[in-house]
């Protein structure tokens, strides 16, 4: 069986499952979000129904999109999400921390071996995690906030096999929208995506949230990696060691199977509207931008913020474009803040958000204007994403946002290690 | 009219209507009814205008792709469509359109299917005729226990059937 087999069949008590079936599976966490959790029907409806949360401490609730609230209404609903956890009983209740999936991560929540469920299609990224995490509407939720469980077919997987050393410049988000281009933005649906192979062992458990975050933009119901001695001391360091991990078996059948040269790629550029319309950077190297956004749950980790302050070490943002940065939780911003990287974007012009999901689409802090084009480091660029409808997101890897930034242009970041 | 067969006029789109245009996400702080006006508003800014109770969106490729957000289905319902009949569709989106008691249909020959044609879907038969074109097309009619759920308005019903908390 693959990893994602072993886990429904474990959570659905069977000794084996195969893609097509449909079984009954155990929750281990479900979270909501501000946005789609209690107040889109599941407060009203528990209360209807009479039912109480069929158990808190699997429960989270993140108050992520509307924080900071632009506005008395977002401010209302980030404040009934507040009551109603209050209320409910769910004391993991996280409000102005950062996005959810990055949350989820550092609070323990993404286990080996386990299944999440969220209000948020982002759900995958635990899988980097060996975690089976997908993302349901609110109703389903509701759903699970009364039984416990949820009905999922058995998907079928499909094999990613990165093998090989990435070049300097090139990162975790040029493999995933390489991925995604190649599959195209359906290519996964109803599948599972699984990564595999050196260069994704060699990466920091950051790099791969980056990789799984983005499955559902092939349509994919999880992205899995297989955990390995990185996340079992990510979750040492978070006070989890109790958990059993699960791997795909040597024998394990694969819808399909996909093989790459790490050295071979390319930084990668998903264009307008699409996130599988996806180019080599020197395609679009040239093309002027208004606004750089290097955040969100798939691209504002400490790793990225990294990469972006070794680039703009001594340079400044061009007077073309801004630059907004926004670190993806609380955790990230004081340990990018102590290491001095904030300073470091401060200094070459860049303005620091708070963590929060706003700009990615186009909630608050940082919305575009009709005519304005945007390099994001999140994870789509659909028609008025991030604000007008007349406006254009691009999405690239923070290297490629950073050195775009500099330019005023989209730039590729292979220029910038030259000789270095 | 049994809720096993929706009749209405189509509105025709093309490949990868996202959840971002179905319901854009600077409108999702506001009530149902607003953002029902907003609907389908990426491509078509005029829909929930022209809309008529039981209408029927006929689309291509990958419907309601991207975002878990419900507000997508709701906006459609809210806006008076009946059913919504794509080539395929994104997985969480199909998932929630059952869930809230929205009918959905998978159907190869929606490259056929013009905007204007009548269509009656006959939800129990797997059947959808094209009334102004006079065609009939075929489709594997959704198992007994989830129109079920469509009949009994979505989730939330057959929860109220199922559990007893109280």
């Amino acid at each position: 069986m693959t990893l994602a087999e072993k886990i429904l069949a474990r959570k659905a008590g069977m000794a084996k499952v195969s893609p097509g079936e449909i079984v009954m599976a155990k929750v281990d966490c479900a979270m909501m979000t501000d946005i789609l959790g209690p107040r889109v029907h599941i407060a009203d409806e528990l209360k209807r129904l009479g039912c109480p949360v069929w158990d808190t401490s699997k429960t989270v609730v993140v108050a992520d999109h509307y924080t900071p609230a632009a506005n008395a209404k977002q401010a209302g609903i980030v404040a009934f999400s507040r009551n109603w956890a209050r209320e409910a009983g769910v004391d993991n209740y996280f409000e102005g921390m950062g996005p959810c999936h990055q949350l989820l991560a550092e609070k323990g929540f993404s286990l080996p071996g386990t299944l999440m469920v969220g209000t948020d299609s982002h759900t995958c990224t635990a899988g980097a995690f060996g975690c089976f995490g997908t993302g349901i509407g609110s109703t389903e939720m509701l759903g699970v906030l009364v039984t416990g469980e949820i009905w999922l077919r058995v998907p079928e997987t499909i094999k990613f096999n990165w093998k090989g050393k990435l070049p300097k410049g090139v990162m975790a988000k040029d493999v995933i929208l390489k991925s995604i281009g190649d599959i195209g933005h359906a290519g996964a649906t109803y599948k599972v995506m699984e990564f595999v192979g050196s260069a994704i062992s060699e990466m920091p458990v950051d790099e791969r949230m980056c990789i799984t975050n983005m499955a559902v933009e092939a349509g994919a119901k999880t992205g899995l990696m297989a955990p390995d001695q990185k996340i079992f001391d990510y979750l040492k360091a978070v006070g989890k060691t109790d958990y059993e991990p699960l791997y795909s078996d040597v024998d394990a059948v694969y819808s399909r199977e996909l093989s790459y040269d790490a050295a071979k790629l390319t930084p990668q550029v998903a264009c307008p509207h699409e996130v599988d319309n996806v180019k080599d950077v020197t395609e679009v190297v040239g093309t002027k931008i208004d606004q750089i956004y290097i955040g969100s749950c798939t691209g504002g980790r400490l790793h990225d913020l990294a990469v972006t302050a070794s680039l703009l070490k001594n340079r400044k943002v061009s007077s073309q474009c801004r630059l907004m940065v926004s670190p993806a939780s609380h955790d990230v911003w004081l340990k990018a803040s102590k290491a001095g990287i904030l300073d470091t974007l401060a200094e070459a012009g860049a303005m620091i958000l708070a963590p929060s999901c706003g700009a990615c689409l186009g909630l608050h802090s940082g919305a575009l204007a009709s005519g304005e084009k945007c390099l994001s480091t999140t994870n789509r660029n659909f028609i008025g994403r991030m604000g007008s409808k007349e406006s254009e997101v691009y999405l690239s890897s923070p290297a490629t946002a950073a050195v775009s930034a500099i330019e005023g242009r989209i730039a590729d970041p292979r220029e910038f290690f030259k000789g270095g | 009219m049994s809720q096993y067969i929706i009749r209405g006029r189509v509105h025709k789109y093309g490949d990868n209507i996202n959840t971002d245009i179905i319901s854009p996400g600077q409108y999702m702080e506001l009530s149902y009814t607003e953002i029902a006006a907003h609907a389908m508003e990426g491509v078509d800014p005029g829909f929930s205008r022209k809309v008529k109770p039981g209408d029927i969106v006929v689309a291509g490729k990958n419907f309601g792709s991207g975002s878990s957000r419900e507000t997508a289905p709701i906006a459609l319902k809210y806006a008076g469509v009946g059913a919504v009949v794509a080539d395929f569709f994104a997985r969480i989106f199909y998932r929630n359109c059952i869930n809230i008691g929205l009918p959905v249909v998978e159907l190869p020959e929606v490259e056929d299917i013009n905007a204007g044609d009548e269509l009656e879907i006959q939800l129990l038969e797997g059947k959808v005729l094209n009334i102004t074109q006079g065609k009939t097309y075929q489709f594997t009619a959704l198992p007994q226990h989830i129109l079920e759920m469509i009949q009994e308005g979505g989730l939330v019903s057959l929860l109220e059937k199922k559990v007893a908390c109280k």
